[in-house]
């Protein structure tokens, strides 16, 4: 998933590799944002979706936990034996589809934003000191990145709820440990080039410290692959968590999540097919909006791109 | 690849599997729930629990306790399954071969679709077709193998009931099985209905498996593809009048493998860690699925095998690999 990040994109070239502030000033950056199409429309979504799940007392038809066995597998507003109001239709327990969709979004947004921040500074930080220090930092983070990356992510994961208990914390510091890998193995690599551009050994002709080169130099050029990393990692943060709910291991019950909807409705997959497909279609259209965004993002950050 | 890279290769290797059985054994070992007291159950006596902590070592410290189990572990003895009353290795030696044949078959698949559209996007190159590859491509690129299972389940064991939605096989089937493999063990004797059944069991799983990794194949060897095509040797052969076709095989391919072939084989190892989900979306009987109900149950001796099995797989893949591109890229073949 995210290791599909395509490295070809780092900017290879010596002379063309350092932006230098001039350059960056040419053009500001949210026309460059602007003009990459994914971006917008990724980040429209994104951003929509986002409002939908702050508001969701507000937007939701219905209470997502109100059951009434009278109307349960009711089906959508377009087929035939609707009910009206119920757009999307209801679950075995006649919960509203569409509303448990929307309270379903605060769920894994919550974790998306989250799990992908904190890793993605766990990540970071080992890989700018293993990428930057090498020697003992970089043999010792090095080893526990092969030895991370020994273990089935998805198995990784259930096991570690299972260790620190279900719950969307659990979930969260599960998805940090695991993928912290996926930001670090970057991270390093492209500190590394950095750390070999003439900006750099410029910076160190003229007496900057080590640590002064690797904040003020090297953080602002690997910054752009982090941040697409980040949006890549903000997509599988959201499967993650569906997969946890699938098998019953996220948060309680009480809270719908578009995971636990797709358990359900995987179930019940030949009386109400509609339970399954709605979370699904959501789970995938978000998944490729982060996907999305990570592309152009990267694309518009690209320091060679960018001229 | 010299005789001491490939020592030293394999050297790091044990290493990694040697930190692989430390952090199992640590997660287990903080994992709450008392071991024995889930091992023999209410009504056992104080003498029982005490005779069983010593039997594990559990009354020594954690250091001692550390290589007592890897003591047993060495010896083959992973302890017994809690929830299933049976001894790990058995079963792992049971369910394996399920898993195994399931991320192979997604291997081969994802082998033949990603390496077409490489080749339909070397050909298409600087046409309006490369960006209808490149597009397809990119949104295959983007779907993870959860949402294909399910997209599949909705669409093919519901919408059009093509394929059945759960197990191996059917259940109706009585052939003796020599061996765990039935996949293979059925179409080395030939007993085609049987196959074919195991096939169309196995098609949405093993679709699911594939197409992430398709992609990724896809876009590294169109990219190989296409850098080899601009080479002098692919210009001399077209001087000589090949077609397209035949120089992006018998020409371009050659040299494009072993930069894929690399790339392929980290990324096999998550194909072969998404199994666990996929098992569990098609009631499929291998070592994932396994492993999630040994969570649940938690059993925490079948979880260690499982692990280390998982762990295991991952290594040798890594290694297998490492050792095949040395051997394939000359280069490097003297390094």
């Amino acid at each position: 998933m995210a290791d599909a990040l395509p490295r070809e994109s780092a900017p290879l070239d010596a002379a063309t590799a350092a932006p230098s502030l001039a350059q960056r000033a040419r053009r500001p950056l949210w026309r460059d944002l602007l003009a990459e199409k994914r971006v917008v429309i990724a980040g429209s979504y994104l951003a929509l979706l986002a409002l939908v799940a702050i508001f969701a007392p507000w937007i939701a038809p219905r209470d997502p936990l109100e059951q009434d066995l009278m109307l349960s597998l009711l089906p959508p507003a377009w087929a035939a034996g609707a009910e009206p109001g119920y757009w999307l239709g209801t679950d075995d327990l006649g919960r509203d589809v569409l509303s448990r969709l929307i309270y379903g979004a605060r769920v894994a947004l919550t974790v998306a934003l989250v799990a992908a921040t904190l890793a993605a500074i766990l990540g970071s930080v080992l890989g700018l000191l293993a990428g930057w220090y090498r020697g003992l930092v970089d043999g010792a983070v090095s080893r526990l990145v092969d030895i991370w990356m020994a273990f089935p992510p998805v198995l990784l994961s259930i096991l570690l709820v299972a260790i620190i208990g279900a719950g969307l914390p659990a979930v969260i510091i599960a998805i940090v440990i695991i993928d912290w890998t996926r930001f670090c193995r970057v991270v390093r690599a492209e500190t590394m080039q950095q750390a070999a551009q003439d900006y750099v050994i410029a910076a160190r002709t003229i007496g900057f410290s080590r640590r002064a080169i690797l904040i003020r130099e090297i953080l602002p050029n690997v910054a752009p692959v982090l941040v697409a990393l980040v949006s890549l990692e903000m997509g599988i943060a959201v499967i993650v968590e569906a997969i946890l709910s699938f098998v019953g291991l996220s948060v309680s019950s009480d809270m719908p999540t578009w995971g636990g909807m797709i358990a359900q409705g995987r179930q019940i997959i030949h009386h109400a097919w509609w339970v399954l497909a709605a979370p699904l279609a959501m789970l995938f259209v978000t998944v490729l909006a982060f996907n999305q965004l990570g592309d152009g993002l990267r694309r518009a950050l690209d320091p060679v791109a960018r001229r | 690849m010299s005789l001491a890279a490939v020592l030293r290769r394999l050297a790091t290797a044990a290493v990694t599997l040697f930190g692989v059985a430390v952090v199992v054994f640590v997660l287990l070992r903080v994992a709450p729930g008392d071991p024995i007291a889930m091992m023999i159950g209410p009504g056992a006596s104080e003498a029982d629990i005490a005779a069983l902590r010593a039997r594990y070592g559990l009354d020594q410290g954690l250091v001692t306790q550390f290589f007592i189990w890897l003591q047993g572990l060495i010896a083959g003895d992973l302890g017994t399954s809690i929830s299933l009353r049976s001894d790990v290795l058995g079963l792992l030696g049971q369910r394996l071969p399920a898993t195994l044949e399931l991320a192979g078959a997604a291997l081969v698949v994802a082998l033949l679709v990603g390496g077409t559209i490489a080749i339909l996007g070397t050909l298409a190159r600087r046409s309006p077709g490369e960006a209808v590859v490149d597009g397809a491509n990119g949104l295959l690129l983007a779907v993870p193998d959860f949402i294909w299972a399910l997209a599949f389940v909705l669409v093919f064991a519901v919408f059009i009931p093509v394929f059945p939605l759960t197990g191996r096989m059917d259940p109706t089937i009585d052939m003796d099985f020599a061996t765990r493999f039935f996949l293979l063990e059925s179409l080395v004797r030939a007993e085609f209905a049987v196959f074919g059944n195991i096939v169309s069991h196995m098609t949405m799983p093993v679709l699911a498996l594939a197409l992430p990794l398709a992609a990724i194949v896809a876009r590294v060897l169109k990219g190989a593809l296409i850098e080899a095509m601009g080479q002098d040797y692919v210009l001399l052969a077209r001087l000589k009048g090949k077609s397209e076709l035949r120089l992006v095989l018998q020409e371009a391919l050659r040299n494009a493998l072993p930069a894929t072939l690399a790339l392929t084989g980290v990324q096999f190892t998550f194909l072969v860690g998404g199994t666990v989900i996929i098992e569990r979306i098609f009631a499929y009987p291998g070592i994932g699925n396994m492993a999630i109900d040994a969570v649940i149950n938690r059993d925490l001796p079948l979880i260690q095998g499982i692990v280390l099995a998982f762990g295991a797989m991952f290594i040798a893949i890594n290694l297998a690999v490492d050792l095949a591109v040395a051997a394939l890229n000359p280069r490097l073949r003297h390094g």
